[in-house]
């Protein structure tokens, strides 16, 4: 996950006009952080870990025999980023997880997978299980993040299984320059609270584009509402031509560089993953009865480009 | 003041405006310029903390120069226009940057494997140049306010204020609002539009003002 723009706390007063300018020009994004800062008491949950991390706070709470990842707490509802019952590992607790491993149903067979914003690792564990001759290379912003994953949610690197403390933008670029290609990315960076602008742009869903191997999937979980919902359509369509969308509470985005499965293979595809899917919580056809093909939006909402990319302000 | 005529009261409290103005719209231009650069850095340097620290540092290390260098210049034949034009000089180097700055950044990108120094060449290319010159507006914009140096410090009191209030205005207006309305490159221009009427216009003002003295 990606962090706050400018995470930088004010110099002490002084008479010095440099030092003063430097502290008023860094009051202003400490205002927008301010109510994200306070600790809340949790309604029913016990805060197990809690750690600042250089981008934010990282809780680690349970309730109901779940545990869940936090990275931010508002209005006594943890703001849920990985969830997973501790005595039975492999289930996936939260829809979004469930509904992106859609992208196996598009993409069965994967050698190379991205996974952009590690969470709690549960994705790439869930693909080394289900994939395992996959190599899965997974980056992160957050080196606490990491820790954290591997400590709490049983994420474990492998060398089939590797992540890259980075920001995600930077490691697409250098996979590109590279000559790395992947048939399967996952773009899990974005939040409620907050939506990493440089990786929400025409841009950067073009590079995402363009590591993908032929006929490569990217499947990303996004929390859009109001305008930026329109925005971030018109932004996935100007960059892949189209997309297809899985929506609850969350909605997932998939698009390729070549042609989306049709219902029909979808409908294969989950009968072949069935006995797979079924212990982590995914049961018959119920991400192709989600899948929809053809999601509207309004046509007038502005493309986010490198040069216009105010994702949080329009997401409010 | 020593000489009291009306003319030259009014001379004298436009001249102060002015200085206060470009010190302001500085403080402004320089805020904007800091947080539109620190966008245009992300495409090949990411949102990382460190790319923040890269900004900053190389923010204020311009600054620093600047308000030595400023205050060295203040010392040969002070003027308003001199002051003005500095500020004019800041935003013409923005064209450059306009111009060449992303191919560079690209450039950079390929040259730097690591972000950290990275985003420190890349923060130098962008904004070191026009944040030194913007640094010496306020040591030279001091030396045309003080005339004894009892006063000095109330008047760089205030001149501070002020522009340490622009650039306050310049970090929330851009971040809040501005972005929301227009893409980067247009933004920079807007700000070299800006500088052009303000310190322009005080820059030929001036000159009006130095001719029947």
């Amino acid at each position: 996950m990606t962090g706050i723009a400018a995470p930088t706390r004010p110099a002490p007063a002084s008479r010095r006009p440099a030092l003063r300018r430097f502290a008023l020009a860094l009051l202003a994004p400490l205002v927008v952080l301010a109510p994200l800062a306070g600790h809340a008491a949790l309604g029913g949950e016990r805060v197990v870990h809690r750690e600042k991390s250089l981008y934010r706070d990282i809780l680690v709470v349970e309730s109901d025999g779940q545990r869940c990842l936090a990275f931010s707490v508002r209005k006594r509802v943890t703001n849920r980023q990985s969830c997973i019952y501790p005595a039975q590992p492999e289930r996936l607790a939260l829809d979004y997880t469930r509904m992106m491993l859609i992208g196996l149903y598009a993409q069965p067979a994967p050698q190379r997978v991205l996974v952009v914003g590690l969470g709690g690792g549960i994705l790439p564990q869930a693909l080394a299980r289900l994939v395992p001759q996959a190599q899965v290379d997974s980056v992160e912003i957050d080196e606490a993040v990491v820790r954290v994953a591997q400590r709490w949610f049983g994420y474990r690197t492998s060398p089939r299984s590797a992540v890259a403390v980075q920001d995600g933008r930077v490691y697409v670029k250098r996979a590109l320059r590279a000559g790395t290609r992947y048939d399967l990315v996952f773009l899990d960076a974005y939040d409620h609270e907050y939506v990493p602008e440089h990786l929400l742009t025409r841009e950067f869903l073009r590079e995402v584009r363009a590591v993908l191997a032929p006929g490569g999937i990217v499947v990303a979980n996004t929390f859009s509402s109001s305008r930026l919902y329109h925005s971030e359509s018109a932004t996935w369509a100007a960059a892949f031509g189209g997309f297809a969308q899985l929506e609850l509470a969350n909605r997932v985005i998939v698009a390729s560089n070549g042609p989306l499965p049709t219902v029909g293979q979808l409908r294969t595809q989950a009968a072949r993953w069935a006995p797979a899917f079924a212990p982590l919580g995914i049961e018959g056809t119920w991400l192709v009865d989600l899948w929809r093909a053809d999601p509207r939006w309004n046509e007038r909402a502005r493309v986010l480009t490198d040069q216009y990319s105010p994702s949080n302000l329009l997401n409010r | 003041m020593n000489d009291t005529t009306p003319r030259t009261a009014t001379r004298h409290r436009a001249h102060d405006f002015a200085v206060v103005a470009i010190a302001a719209w500085s403080g402004f231009f320089v805020m904007a310029v800091e947080l539109l650069g620190a966008r245009m850095l992300a495409p090949n340097f990411g949102n990382s903390i460190y790319v923040w620290g890269g900004v900053i540092t190389v923010f204020m290390i311009g600054l620093a120069i600047g308000y030595l260098l400023g205050g060295q210049y203040s010392l040969r034949q002070p003027s308003l226009g001199r002051l003005a034009s500095l500020q004019l000089l800041a935003a013409a180097t923005l064209v450059p940057v306009l111009l060449f700055g992303g191919p560079v950044l690209d450039e950079l990108f390929v040259l730097i494997e690591d972000p950290r120094w990275g985003s420190i060449a890349g923060s130098a290319v962008i904004f070191l140049v026009p944040t030194i010159i913007s640094g010496m507006v306020s040591p030279y914009a001091v030396r045309l306010l003080v005339e004894d140096s009892r006063t000095s410090g109330r008047l760089s009191g205030l001149l501070f204020f002020f522009s340490t209030f622009g650039s306050a205005a310049g970090t929330l207006l851009t971040s809040f609002y501005l972005v929301l309305v227009l893409e980067i490159n247009q933004l920079l221009w807007s700000l070299i539009g800006i500088s052009v009427v303000v310190s322009g216009g005080i820059l030929l003002a001036s000159r009006r003002w130095r001719a029947p003295a």
